[in-house]
């Protein structure tokens, strides 16, 4: 049976954002994190444009738009802004080095496909291997965000696991209703702009955005 | 219309004080708005005495006994909060600890917060009520960092960051949710997240599916209520937030969180028709109540020291929920009403406590009787009501959740005991040494406003002598509700 030509699209595309997660994984500069950050959220409204086209459901065109708008656009040159008002240019070393995170970051693919396996088993045909894909990009995410030192780059991780949420939502159930949508966005919108507050007062306390300053609050 | 008030007004509120600014009637605005929210409260309360549970505005909002009650909770607190934090507040600003930039932001915040509680509460859509809770972050993230110490900072960094991404595990599990009612069984639209119509259809939902959505909905709704091991930003963020903030995280969005989970729990038992969540809620609870029992030996800190009390009580209900049945369900529901009401005070007397000591470490804070007894009795009186003393409340919830699990799970009455006997010891000698003995402490530039503490502790022994015979139907019903 050939497939039709939207289905490869969205499976194309599935790969995509599983690359680019792997890309940020391994990149170490915050400008072209950002870079990947903007891409993926590019690939992310395509897919989504792509699923309004195949189910026909026109709240999914106005969902892929905002995508476009907040994630390409407003987000990308507002952690642009700040970097630039603050001047970091480089990451410093991670925890853990990178050949070292790309192999946990294989086993944790492997892992979401399998914890995903007993769900698409039950998904239409399109959603079968999307939503793997989507669970290993919030991990891949997860793990950026534990093995980075910088605010900055918790930062892009967090909303790179946002994005691939957003990513489970649009592929495997045609995209949460709009009013849902509107609120996530609105969510990830003001979340980030605390963020950036959050950065300024960090700078301004600590003199550094490295995270490790801030661990005066263990347990006595 | 009622939900229109209740809504509108908490969000009207934090738009008049961001526009307002921090003059000097700014806390007296706070206190008119709580007082109006209070009795929007009390209209949606009366309304489902009368009418039984209801929808309104295309069923996007829905109110029973199980909600009505925390509606009522959470609307009383926040106004009795907001008369605490009149003086309060103005004594930090005398000692210098916040400017009107920042008085304006937290009075503006502290309405935006109750408005998302109220929201999360009343919304009938799983998805807008996973929004409410990451906006009640959101709204409390910057009034923890309100002091801007580096403490503050870390700590509101920790806040942010690790409820962030239990709330993502949460987003996860609400769409798997949808997916199981909107493309394995065909609902349409928005009525695939709605909770009344998932209710109904509970029963024909994709077990599988359910079961590893309820592990993502627990682990991040659990972050929120502050379940071990995910408790780590609780004490940070109680400790370092000036201290209505803290009475508010304590005493009200955990329960908020929990109200999720519990919602969450009653489609998934549905579904499943085994155990599983149960289990899994039990688990969490006991392992919670343990692991704070024992880390309270450890604080030094009089805030963090009650932030983890407030773990260990949510462990409890969290294991009572767990074990439902309308009994247990009884028991935590009454265990909400006073562990929120109890520690809500305990908080009150604690933050004047500390502004008098001009510290939070306990060593440093002595003889808080002799130079006024007010807040000394209060802090008292609190610490033996929230430890379960007879004849407060808490005792009377306790009791309930622990002859249930002698009968239903025998094996976990040990680790209930366990716990509570070593909270017991943890909090009730430490309190002792602030209390009585010679003072060090100095008298304030403002006279405290103590009649929330003796209202909530007075209520609290209300409801341990005497439950009010309506009062304890409606605790039934909400009971029956979650099954």
């Amino acid at each position: 049976m050939a497939i039709p030509f939207s289905w490869q699209l969205i499976n194309l595309l599935a790969a995509l954002l599983l690359l680019i997660a792997f890309a940020m994984l391994a990149q170490r500069r915050v400008t072209a994190l950002i870079g990947l950050y903007a891409g993926q959220g590019l690939v992310l409204a395509a897919s989504t444009a792509a699923m309004a086209r195949i189910s026909g459901l026109p709240h999914l065109y106005v969902s892929a738009a905002l995508t476009l708008a907040l994630k390409v656009f407003a987000l990308p040159w507002l952690l642009h802004r700040v970097i630039r008002r603050l001047e970091i240019r480089w990451e410093v070393e991670p925890l853990i080095n990178i050949p070292a995170t790309m192999l946990v970051g294989i086993g944790l693919v492997i892992f979401a496909f399998n914890l995903a396996e007993p769900i698409s088993q039950m998904a239409s045909p399109i959603t079968r291997s999307t939503l793997g894909i989507a669970t290993a990009s919030v991990l891949l995410a997860f793990l950026m965000m534990i093995t980075r030192r910088k605010a900055v780059t918790q930062v892009i991780a967090f909303l790179a696991m946002e994005n691939g949420l957003f990513f489970a939502a649009t592929s495997a159930t045609r995209g949460m209703p709009l009013v849902v949508e509107l609120g996530i966005a609105l969510d990830v919108l003001v979340g980030a702009l605390i963020f950036g507050i959050f950065f300024f007062h960090i700078r301004e306390t600590f003199d550094s955005l490295d995270i490790h300053h801030m661990e005066k609050l263990k347990e006595h | 219309m009622e939900i229109f008030l209740l809504l509108g007004l908490p969000l009207a509120g934090g738009l008049a004080l961001a526009v307002t600014g921090a003059r000097h009637r700014a806390a007296e605005i706070n206190v008119a708005f709580s007082f109006a929210t209070l009795i929007a409260a009390a209209l949606v309360t009366a309304r489902v005495l009368r009418e039984g549970p209801f929808t309104t505005w295309r069923e996007l909002f829905f109110v029973d006994p199980f909600n009505a009650f925390l509606v009522a909770l959470t609307a009383f607190v926040g106004f009795t909060t907001s008369l605490f934090s009149r003086p309060y507040m103005r004594i930090e600003a005398h000692h210098g600890r916040v400017n009107p930039a920042r008085l304006r932001l937290y009075h503006a915040m502290f309405q935006v917060f109750m408005f998302t509680m109220l929201l999360a509460l009343t919304t009938n859509n799983m998805g807008i009520l996973w929004v409410a809770m990451e906006a009640a972050t959101l709204a409390t993230v910057l009034l923890v960092s309100l002091y801007r110490t580096p403490e503050s900072l870390e700590a509101a960094w920790k806040y942010f960051i690790l409820c962030g991404v239990g709330i993502a595990q949460a987003l996860f599990g609400t769409i798997l949710l949808y997916f199981a009612a909107g493309e394995l069984h065909g609902a349409e639209g928005t009525s695939a997240l709605q909770w009344t119509h998932l209710n109904e259809i509970k029963a024909t939902l994709q077990p599988t599916v359910l079961s590893i959505a309820f592990v993502f909905l627990l682990v991040g709704y659990g972050t929120k209520v502050g379940l071990a091991p995910l408790h780590n930003w609780l004490p940070d963020a109680h400790a370092e937030g000036p201290t209505p903030v803290s009475a508010v995280l304590s005493g009200l969005l955990l329960n908020v969180a929990l109200y999720a989970v519990v919602r969450c729990k009653v489609l998934v038992q549905g579904a499943t028709h085994s155990d599983f969540a149960s289990h899994l809620l039990m688990g969490f609870g006991l392992l919670s109540a343990v692991v704070a029992a024992f880390l309270l030996w450890r604080q030094r800190d009089i805030k963090r020291l009650f932030a983890y009390s407030s773990i260990e009580h949510m462990g409890i209900i969290t294991f009572a929920f767990g074990m439902g049945g309308p009994v247990a369900n009884f028991a935590a529901l009454l265990h909400m009403t006073v562990h929120s009401l109890t520690k809500s005070a305990i908080f009150f007397t604690v933050g004047h406590a500390a502004q008098k000591a001009g510290t939070q470490i306990m060593a440093e804070i002595r003889g808080l009787l002799t130079i006024s007894p007010s807040i000394g009795w209060g802090l008292m009186i609190g610490t033996l009501a929230i430890l379960g003393l007879p004849p407060f409340g808490v005792f009377a919830s306790e009791f309930l959740v622990l002859t249930t699990a002698m009968r239903e799970q025998p094996w976990a009455t040990p680790i209930l005991l366990l716990a509570l006997g070593v909270a017991f010891a943890a909090i009730f000698g430490r309190v002792q040494h602030m209390v009585f003995g010679e003072t060090n402490l100095q008298r304030l530039p403002q006279s405290p406003s103590l009649w929330p503490v003796f209202t909530h502790l007075a209520l609290v022994l209300i409801l341990g002598v005497a439950i009010p015979g309506a009062l304890a139907q409606w605790y039934r019903l909400a009971a029956a509700l979650i099954g």
